[in-house]
């Protein structure tokens, strides 16, 4: 029973990471009808920047909003300068240019602190209490700053003028530029958001597989399918679906654990969870593409 | 300058194809034109000229002011509001989130708030619909909410397109009478592509008729309506 | 050349069509490309004898035609047919270890593992194919980027390890020339490989201009009203995705048997990428894009890091700059600039300057 709850919690607390990947992938798919194959990569070099600016010496307080203003002026600049110009271009050239982006974060990261796996520290203070058995500290915390993000986050499209024209320029782009939204720079901010939110994620999971270019490959394809199951289209529904497959993840391979010890035949394990993924993107992909709770569109000839 | 709108020998394209030929009007401020025309005439286009929604030559003055070449944005915060072919709400937001969007750009909150009111006496169904998201709204009170969305940019001059399109007849009437009150009451300056010429002609002083990307006619709306050999060839009554 | 060899259509969006004619006409090969392909054929006895080409350069060579055969078949699906794959790494894995196992474990001829790894790939292609259907550009995009990801990992699967060895990959040996053929086994390959190309080259050739490949296009460009036209867009696409696997496939076992060693992480997400970056540097809806494609996949496996090395020197960078980047900035650009490729660029200069009539 321990072991399961055990396994119920780091769920959680990675389905946390990709809930906030999957919610940087659905903003930018929202208002601007693209997906982000970059993401990963983007918020595996924040972590690096983050880590660089505790190696010389600031503390977690300073370097993490450094990281994610960074993250946010990056993802504007990359949003204004490289992907408008391709505004009507081809699905392919986008896709394109998707991939580029890719390796050169990758490379670029590898380029400037190297392939050397490096240790990253937690921000959260170890110290134990009652529950620790079950869950620990970072754990704790990664779930504590994501659904904090995601509240920040939620009150800001809700609540602000900013956040509702933001809204209503990546709902309607011709409706939001007559009533005078400057719906480029809208989707330019939105790009920044989505970049800051990658941050997070790359700072929060680092500590927890060490920091090195290749860490977040597997977790942003998870991010893929938690925006998937959860709906591409639907914010709320990224985050849910982040969630819901993290526990998911640790349930396969805990059932492939009990599977083994009680009959001793290895079905699926810790070794398969790319594997998982996959089948999880294409299940959702060729039974439910607008997962649990996004829209259809119909497409018009 | 006692024209809100001076359109210069405008011509537009839709990509290699050209829309407008070189038209020309005006709008005197505080009154109401009509563009008349049949399909395809180019009354649309001259709407989404003005506000830069379209490739454009020519020249266009707001209140003396050049506007062509300009984004669309930029037009709007000039004080044109434009109420689009199919109404262009936003179907996923609110009425509340709908008419909040629009006061977005302006800078004096107490004036935006003075026109929410005014947009309520117009227009008491939207409050009571407030939470409801606008997509469920039927087409008249979509109508009625794209035109306030309008009002709430505080505008000097109103673009509408077709605002009787697929709305039965009452609520037709009862829409064009809230824009004569408009007008007269807000001092908004109008410019009115319809189908229905006959309605159209009840509201507005002067009338121009398109035909594929011309003027071809033009006039107050007395005269318009009198004779009957336009009537017959353009408008079809 | 580039216009001569083959009908040429851009993808969507690009630049001024050179329209396929629908009499079906079929243009003749340029007599360049057979002096070419001639001359080719010939290097062994040229520069082997003579000891003019090492062994190493037909190795280069021969991994070259490699991946050009990769790479057509990526352009089949993306520049003929406007689907997109981001996955196709996992077929030239299948084909890779489809080969390597037959050699290893049931100690087949080498050459009649070919049509098994062709045939193996055909059809997990088509039902890779089937499902993604109904997927518009970015799904499909998403689930063969899942694809490349999960691959590796895949490969390592416990109860696959009796035939795959796991991690520690798979080793099998280059055949000798048979016959006593006073060849090396390098030239030999060599032979065998661009053999395959030729034919793989001239069966492409032969789909683009028949009534199959016209509606795989007509799918490119018009995906709604296809169906209309009295195309069945379902088996056309899946079809073509078999295709196009089935020749990364033959590529892969090539491959296999020239680098003599398979192992899960041979066949990583940067593969994909690489046959990707060949297929839009060479030229995407273009089959003489394909052989420049190759050379650039190759050229990135090998000369990347020199070339590199002398960017950071000569610039005086802090950092010592990897390859990748540059790739990256390059795709980037030429997304800007030549989005047809450079075989595409080519063609279009060529129509520019070329005489009328």
């Amino acid at each position: 029973m321990e072991q399961l709850l055990q396994q119920v919690a780091s769920g959680l607390a990675n389905g946390a990471i990709y809930a906030l990947l999957a919610l940087a992938l659905v903003m930018i798919f929202v208002s601007t009808n693209h997906i982000n194959f970059a993401q990963g990569e983007m918020a595996m070099f924040s972590a690096f920047v983050c880590w660089q600016l505790l190696n010389w010496g600031y503390p977690f307080w300073v370097a993490l909003p450094a990281t994610m203003l960074f993250s946010f002026i990056i993802g504007v600049l990359i949003e204004r300068i490289i992907l408008r110009p391709l505004h009507t271009a081809p699905l392919l050239s986008v896709v394109v240019v998707f991939i580029g982006l890719l390796a050169i974060f990758h490379s670029l990261a590898g380029a400037i602190w190297t392939h050397t796996v490096k240790p990253f520290p937690s921000p959260f203070p170890n110290f134990t209490f009652a529950g620790s058995g079950i869950i620990g500290p970072h754990q704790i915390g990664m779930i504590v700053v994501a659904v904090g993000m995601l509240a920040l986050l939620f009150c800001f499209f809700r609540f602000t003028p900013l956040g509702l024209a933001m809204r209503a320029a990546a709902l309607n782009a011709t409706s939001a530029r007559l009533v005078g939204i400057n719906v480029d720079w809208m989707l330019a901010l939105g790009w920044g958001l989505a970049a800051t939110v990658g941050s997070v994620a790359g700072v929060l999971v680092a500590p927890v597989v060490y920091l090195e270019p290749n860490m977040m490959a597997g977790i942003l394809l998870y991010g893929f399918a938690g925006a998937l199951v959860g709906g591409i289209s639907s914010p709320g529904g990224a985050v849910a679906g982040g969630f819901i497959v993290g526990v998911l993840e640790n349930m396969v391979a805990y059932l492939g654990n009990m599977l083994e010890r009680a009959t001793g035949f290895y079905l699926i394990g810790n070794g398969e969870k790319l594997t998982v993924a996959l089948i999880i993107v294409i299940t959702v992909l060729t039974l439910k593409p607008s997962g649990l709770f996004g829209r259809v569109t119909v497409k018009r000839v | 300058m006692s024209n809100i709108l001076e359109v210069k020998n405008l011509k537009a394209y839709y990509g290699p194809s050209q829309a407008l030929h070189g038209i020309s009007f005006s709008l005197a401020k505080g009154g109401i034109t009509t563009l008349l025309g049949a399909n395809g005439a180019g009354k649309t286009t001259t709407l989404r000229a003005i506000c830069g929604m379209v490739r454009a030559e020519g020249t266009v003055t707001i209140d003396g002011e050049p506007v062509t070449g300009k984004a669309t944005e930029s037009v709007v915060r000039l004080g044109v509001g434009h109420v689009p072919e199919g109404r262009g709400t936003f179907t996923e937001l609110s009425v509340e989130e709908n008419l909040r969007v629009a006061a977005y750009t302006r800078r004096d909150k107490a004036a935006a708030a003075r026109d929410l009111e005014m947009v309520f006496t117009y227009f008491p169904r939207l409050k009571e619909r407030m939470d409801q998201q606008a997509g469920t709204l039927s087409g008249g009170e979509q109508q009625m909410l794209a035109i306030s969305r309008a009002l709430m940019l505080g505008p000097r001059l109103m673009l509408l397109d077709e605002p009787s399109f697929g709305l039965a007849p009452l609520i037709v009437q009862e829409i064009f009478r809230i824009m004569r009150r408009i007008n007269e009451e807000a001092k908004v300056s109008m410019l009115l592509v319809e189908q229905n010429a006959a309605l159209a002609l009840d509201l507005a002083d002067h009338a121009y008729v398109l035909e594929t990307g011309r003027v071809v006619m033009s006039g107050t709306s007395a005269d318009v309506k009198s004779d009957e050999q336009i009537r017959k060839s353009y408008l079809g009554y | 050349m580039a216009t001569t060899m083959t009908t040429e259509t851009p993808a969507n969006g690009g630049a001024a069509a050179e329209t396929v004619p629908l009499s079906g006409l079929r243009r003749p090969v340029s007599k360049w490309i057979w002096l070419g392909v001639i001359f080719a054929a010939l290097l062994p006895l040229i520069g082997g004898q003579t000891g003019l080409i090492s062994n190493f350069y037909f190795l280069q060579l021969s991994l070259m035609i490699v991946y050009s055969i990769a790479v057509l078949g990526l352009n089949l699906l993306i520049g003929f047919n406007g689907q997109i794959s981001l996955g196709h790494g996992a077929f030239f894995a299948v084909g890779a270890y489809v080969t390597a196992i037959l050699i290893d474990r049931y100690e087949m001829h080498y050459l009649a593992t070919l049509p098994l790894a062709m045939f193996v790939c055909f059809v997990i292609g088509y039902l890779f194919g089937r499902p993604a259907l109904r997927l518009e550009g970015h799904y499909l995009a998403l689930a063969t980027f899942a694809l490349a990801i999960a691959v590796p990992q895949f490969l390592k699967y416990r109860h696959f390890e009796p035939f795959t060895h796991g991690v520690q990959g798979i080793n099998i040996f280059k055949p000798d020339p048979p016959f006593g053929m006073p060849l090396s086994p390098d030239q030999w390959l060599y032979l065998v490989v661009l053999a395959c190309a030729i034919v793989m080259f001239i069966i492409a050739r032969n789909i683009v201009q028949s009534r199959m490949g016209r509606a795989m296009m007509a799918i490119r460009d018009q995906p709604l009203a296809a169906d209309t036209m009295g195309i069945n867009s379902a088996r056309t696409k899946s079809i073509t995705f078999g295709i196009s696997a089935l020749y990364v496939g033959l590529a892969g076992a090539l491959h296999a048997i020239i680098f003599e060693f398979v192992s899960p992480d041979s066949f990583r997400f940067e593969l994909s990428i690489a046959i990707l970056v060949g297929a839009v540097i060479g030229g995407i809806a273009t089959l003489s894009g394909a052989v420049i494609g190759g050379f650039f996949v190759q050229f990135i496996e090998k000369y990347a890091d020199a070339v590199t090395k002398w960017v950071t020197s000569t610039v005086h960078l802090p950092i010592h700059l990897e390859p990748w980047t540059i790739y990256g900035i390059v795709l980037i650009v030429l997304m800007y600039t030549m989005p047809m490729g450079i075989a595409g660029g080519l063609a279009s200069l060529w129509r520019k300057i070329r005489p009328p009539g």
